[in-house]
């Protein structure tokens, strides 16, 4: 029992990090059913951009957050104008915006690559807060209550924006239907590129996050994994759909650790995979996802 | 003779290679024949290439035997993960294959049989000019061929419309399966030949990077007609070959390519429109006047 509630703790950190990632993931989803692929470059440049500024510039944690958050967020923006907005001009397909959202993350990538190199970074010791609080034979570290008290906050935070404001409303009138959004009058390129601001500025969030949990995990390749997670996450909780993100980001997260511990670490994996390999077939929508009838 | 002999001698593997992701390339085109984008084509090919490579190195099979076997694996494969994902469409369908492919690396990681993340290594060479540019000919012949049939024509239609190809009483599913089908057929053949000139293979060949790859042969190609991704998958080999600097850079290329060409010439850079216009350009250099009027009606 002590070793499940450790583990379920665990899984509930490395979760929170998944559902952060997806958050930005389904954000863009949810407003013009694209899938930008580009999201986990982003992610890896959030990183950097707060490795640069712990270790190069001495700058303190609180300063890297909101460096790397507004780095990768304007990076959102650019990321639009170069590979989607050309492609809604045109009218093109969604299939079209999600190749190009693979050539802008081997951009971003290789350019990483040539500014950070290739080897895994660590944030300085002294940056990452390390204290350990135990409860009973659980023991929690300050971080992973930090991580999960960010991503929770996000989350309301996001569906207030969404649910309770007139920008909210503006951006869920341009997923609704972007023709008679403008038509009404909403600003939709701005809504557009706020979105993909916070979507991004989500994402370096998420990045710095997991250079925080884990030593030596900070390089231009770390988005891959959670990527293919948050994709993952993201079709488990139902495209477009913010609980749904965070609900599949957790249960990704508590699912991993548990087969690692009880079944076979090395399928972990293959079951993420499998798993939403069923959901789309059995269940294209997701489990909490709206039925958009269009595509699935 | 000794300039040619020479000249394959020092660039066999680049050869080689080149024909490969041409098959690669055709595979990846054949459900874009369709309109279905799939991600899975490296894994397919890897599981050609594991099959042909445990054939011949434990069991000492002959060489094209040990690649049939893997081709049929490999289009056993796409087919049953064919039926239930075809269900799917657009994203779906390239979100789908992304996973199959995933789960065919883990798995390759570590079955038994496989050898784990090192993969296999000292496989026979056995594969030479012939049996690369042989079969690359071969399915050059039948693309040709399949575009100009019923089964091209209907593939095209469903690409174009899918609800009104229905409509016409084309049976969707079933050509969206016979042309992943297709796509494993090509991609393991790809995956059985390239190992028996590289001499090893690993579970790296059915990540996410080696399907974007092959998509971006394809995409700077053009998928028009069945030479695009050929031309694409030849060109992208050499080219970063014959500009070492380049090789560094190649993803950022790779990038580039997949974002410029689809943003500004979504039908490939070898495409019959852009071709006819290129030409239509030369005639009317050439004789020194022109009507932009009749060259958009001939487009």
């Amino acid at each position: 029992m002590a070793v499940f509630l450790q583990q379920l703790v665990n899984g509930v950190s490395l979760g929170s990090v998944y559902a952060l990632f997806a958050l930005g993931f389904t954000l863009v989803f949810g407003v013009l059913e694209i899938i930008n692929l580009a999201h986990p470059a982003v992610l890896a440049i959030g990183a950097l951009l707060a490795y640069s500024l712990l270790a190069g510039a001495k700058t303190g944690l609180a300063v890297a957050l909101a460096g790397a958050c507004a780095g990768a967020g304007l990076l959102g923006v650019l990321i639009d104008r170069v590979a989607f907005r050309p492609l809604r001009l045109r009218g093109a397909s969604r299939l079209s915006s999600l190749i190009t959202s693979i050539g802008v993350a081997l951009i971003l990538v290789n350019l990483a690559q040539i500014v950070w190199g290739t080897e895994p970074l660590s944030y300085p010791p002294a940056a990452v807060p390390l204290r350990f609080f135990t409860a009973g034979t659980v023991t929690v570290s300050l971080l992973q209550l930090l991580v999960l008290a960010l991503v929770v906050a996000l989350m309301i935070g996001l569906r207030a924006l969404l649910l309770r404001t007139r920008l909210g409303l503006a951006i869920r009138a341009v997923a609704e239907n972007p023709q008679t959004a403008s038509l009404l009058g909403m600003p939709f390129d701005r809504v557009v590129a706020f979105t993909f601001f916070l979507s991004s500025a989500l994402g370096g969030v998420a990045g710095v996050l997991v250079g925080m949990l884990f030593q030596g995990s900070v390089s231009p390749f770390m988005g891959t994994t959670y990527g293919l997670k948050g994709l993952a996450a993201i079709i488990l909780g139902g495209m477009g759909d913010v609980t749904g993100a965070v609900l599949g980001g957790l249960a990704m997260g508590v699912g991993e650790v548990m087969i690692v511990q009880y079944l076979n670490s090395s399928y972990r994996d293959a079951v993420a995979f499998g798993l939403l390999f069923m959901v789309l077939v059995l269940r294209p929508t997701g489990l909490l996802g709206q039925q958009r009838g269009r595509e699935a | 003779m000794t300039a040619v002999t020479g000249f394959y001698a020092a660039y066999s593997t680049l050869i080689l290679f080149s024909g490969v992701a041409a098959l690669l390339a055709l595979s990846i085109y054949v459900t874009l024949m369709a309109g279905q984008l799939s991600l899975g084509n490296a894994a397919l090919a890897a599981i050609g290439g594991y099959t042909a490579a445990i054939l011949t190195k434990t069991y000492h099979t002959a060489l094209w035997p040990a690649l049939f076997a893997g081709a049929a694996l490999a289009t056993a494969v796409a087919v049953l993960i064919g039926i239930p994902c075809l269900r799917l469409r657009g994203i779906y369908l390239a979100i789908a294959t992304l996973a199959f492919g995933e789960v065919v690396r883990v798995a390759a990681l570590n079955l038994p049989i496989t050898g784990g993340a090192l993969g296999l290594v000292g496989i026979a060479p056995l594969v030479s000019f012939r049996h690369v540019y042989g079969t690359l000919a071969v399915a050059a012949v039948f693309f040709y061929r399949l575009e100009r049939s019923r089964t091209g024509r209907a593939l095209a239609a469903i690409r174009e419309d899918e609800a009104a190809a229905q409509a016409m009483g084309i049976r969707i599913t079933a050509y969206k399966v016979l042309a992943f089908a297709i796509a494993g057929w090509l991609a393991g053949l790809a995956g059985g030949l390239a190992v028996h000139f590289t001499y090893l293979i690993n579970p790296a060949q059915a990540s996410f990077g080696e399907a974007v790859t092959i998509l971006t042969y394809a995409v700077f190609g053009g998928t028009g007609t069945f030479a695009g991704p050929i031309f694409g998958a030849v060109t992208l080999t050499v080219l970063p070959e014959a500009l070492r600097f380049l090789k560094e850079y190649r993803l950022l290329l790779d990038g580039a390519i997949l974002v410029l060409v689809t943003t500004y010439l979504p039908n490939g850079v070898l495409h019959p429109v852009l071709g006819g216009r290129v030409a239509a350009a030369a005639r009317r250099l050439a004789r020194g006047r022109g009507s932009p009027q009749r060259e958009m009606r001939r487009a």
